[in-house]
């Protein structure tokens, strides 16, 4: 068993300064590789580059209640990338959906923390996905039904950038602009990697700020790692009834955090080993 | 003994026959270490395309490549290339393209992924395509077999395969043959009535035989059909079990609507064979969990197939 694992479960964090929210994020990272290890399989290399990112959301900019997941005017967040859920679920444990000691049962029998998210089994989750390419059209479903009800809910969506690939993606890149949905905010986790290596190598999908505009999105780049600048990005986003929809470009590190599973496409979907994860867990302390 | 995974069987296979086949193209989508198709794509790199996570446009691109003479092999998860079900209709099946279409990591074997990536709906979708050939083989030895017959037919074909490993089947002898089922347990005194005849195929067919053998240690004689032809189905194996056993069960690692157990059904209700057939399959959408789990919480365990085998069936 691992030290992660007897740690008491805290309340919903509630993290007042940036240095707070670094230092979540840290914490958030060690949950991650800890339920993983634990699982014996999952994806780490897509969950720590989305962590930092998923952090901002929860904790700065969506309105949301982890005591009523089904209140009907709350921000949505779909997460189209679905093999990163490790970071999705130790954000929602932290903030108060479930108790923390479920994520050690990633990928069990029965566990309601499945190996990709499931909406009917886990409060919090708005969609569940696995099949990459489908997150943001159920996305802009949301925001449309949002706009036709005259509700302020925003609506999130997070895609990889392999993910990009699958053409469904461009089916909503081209029809969101025409619904003129503003209170769609779709975030691109640019990490520079899927399975089978590199994305530049496997199948380029650059440039992608110029293809966004061009497309009718409101469009800005930024470092996905940077709290503030995230933070900036998203909340000029929301902030903005332009009648566009939103793009963030995040430029991020696949394996965030962890010096040895940095830009390796070897992290994308293995669990570490335990002195891999002792490792991690050092320099994440 | 000594098992492979028949994905692993099929890494091995296209690579040993693709000089005898050089109009073979192999085509990934971004899941190459998966599929076992990396050994080719370094070996024959000219004849290896990465189309990414983009399962559609393969399935077009393939269908263009057979038009010119290729004979494309895609491959990527069984769920994510047959959930492509409307461009393989067209492209494949209207088209009557030589496409070969290879689904890895199918039904719940695929395990602690989970649901979204559990291919369980993919024999069904293929079996209602017109000319579609569906094999589905149970050991690495089938699997080399098949896969040779796959490259010699003119004509669409998807070949399911498992992530697991599975134990060897059949003897030294033993021969593929396009649609027909192969008795891969017989038990020893068969020239009584068959308490059951067994359909299985693929990763089902070693739980299958470890029901068969429970069977016989507790007294009851039941014989396992491998079904490595889904489509067209052995309709006279059908026939032949029905005449020597007292009810005929299926069990398959799909959806238990539209695959082995529906083929099974239609052969007995079209030859009027008035016998009993109990079908076991996935009635959900799956979860994450150990194969093994699964198959006993979803139905399609040995210990499963041992209760359908001796069950009251209260028939009228
Ligand atoms: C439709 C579909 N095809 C294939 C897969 C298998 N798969 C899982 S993750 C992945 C790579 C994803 O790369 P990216 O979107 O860049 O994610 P990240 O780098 O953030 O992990 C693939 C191909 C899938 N989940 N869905
Ligand atoms: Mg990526």
């Amino acid at each position: 068993m691992s030290p992660e694992r007897t740690a008491a479960a805290p309340a919903a964090e509630k993290p007042q300064e940036r240095e707070d929210l670094k230092t979540l994020a840290r914490e958030m990272r060690r949950d991650i590789l800890t339920m993983i290890y634990e699982a014996g399989s999952g994806h780490p290399g897509g969950s720590l580059s989305i962590i930092d990112i998923l952090t901002v959301l929860y904790w700065r900019v969506m309105r949301h209640d982890p005591e009523r997941p089904d209140w009907p005017d709350r921000d949505r967040l779909v997460l189209s990338k679905g093999h990163a859920c490790p970071a999705l679920y130790a954000v929602l444990s932290r903030a108060g959906y479930f108790p923390r000691e479920q994520l050690w049962t990633l990928r069990k029998l029965g566990s309601p923390v499945q190996g990709h998210p499931d909406r009917l089994r886990l409060p919090g989750i708005e969609a569940s996905t696995g099949s990459l390419g489908q997150g943001l059209s159920i996305a802009m479903g949301m925001a449309l039904a949002g706009m036709m009800d005259r509700k302020s809910y925003r609506v999130f969506a997070i895609l990889g950038d392999g993910e990009l690939q699958e053409g469904q993606c461009w089916e909503a890149f081209m029809s969101a602009p025409k619904f003129g949905l503003d209170r769609l905010v779709a975030i691109v986790d640019s990490n520079g990697g899927q399975i089978d290596g590199h994305v530049r190598d496997v199948m380029n999908v650059e440039p992608l700020p110029e293809k966004f505009r061009s497309f009718g999105w409101d469009t800005v780049e930024i470092d996905g790692h940077d709290f503030a600048a995230v933070e900036r990005a998203i909340d000029s986003a929301v902030k903005s009834a332009a009648g566009r929809p939103h793009m963030i470009v995040a430029r991020t590190v696949k394996g965030k955090g962890v010096s040895f599973m940095e830009d390796d496409p070897a992290w994308h979907g293995k669990a570490p080993k335990k002195d891999e994860l002792e490792k991690a867990l050092k320099e994440l302390s | 003994m000594a098992g492979a995974a028949t994905r692993e069987a099929f890494g091995e296979a296209i690579v040993e026959l693709a000089d005898q086949f050089p109009h073979m193209v192999v085509m990934d989508a971004d899941l190459s270490k998966s599929t076992m198709t990396q050994a080719f794509a370094k070996k024959f790199s000219a004849r290896h395309l990465e189309l990414g996570i983009a399962e559609q446009n393969m399935v077009g691109v393939g269908a263009g490549l057979a038009l010119c003479g290729k004979i494309p092999v895609m491959t990527s998860f069984a769920c994510f290339l047959t959930g492509r079900l409307e461009p393989i209709r067209i492209a494949v099946g209207y088209n009557r393209t030589n496409v070969k279409l290879v689904g890895t990591h199918a039904g719940l074997g695929i395990g602690e992924d989970g649901a979204s990536q559990m291919g369980l709906e993919d024999v069904a979708a293929m079996r209602a395509l017109p000319g579609m050939v569906i094999l589905q083989p149970a050991d690495a030895a089938e699997t080399r077999q098949a896969v040779r017959w796959m490259l010699e037919h003119e004509g669409p074909v998807y070949l399911r395969l498992t992530r697991q490993k599975l134990d060897d089947c059949h003897g030294p002898d033993y021969q593929f043959r396009m649609g027909r089922a192969d008795e891969v347990f017989k038990p020893k005194d068969a020239s009584a009535r068959l308490q059951a005849t067994i359909f299985a195929s693929g990763g089902m067919v070693p739980e299958a035989i470890r029901a068969a053998r429970e069977l016989e240690s507790r007294g009851f004689k039941a014989r396992v059909m491998n079904a490595g032809t889904l489509h067209p189905f052995d309709g006279e194996a059908v026939v032949r079990a029905a005449k020597t056993s007292q009810r005929l069960v299926t069990v398959e690692d799909h959806n238990v609507v539209g695959g082995l157990g529906s083929a099974v059904s239609e052969c007995a209700a079209k030859d009027a064979l008035g016998i009993p057939v109990v079908t076991l399959g996935v009635r959900a959408f799956g979860e994450s969990g150990l194969p093994a789990e699964l198959y006993e919480k979803f139905g399609i365990s040995s210990a499963h197939i041992v209760d359908a085998c001796l069950r009251n069936l209260d028939l009228p």
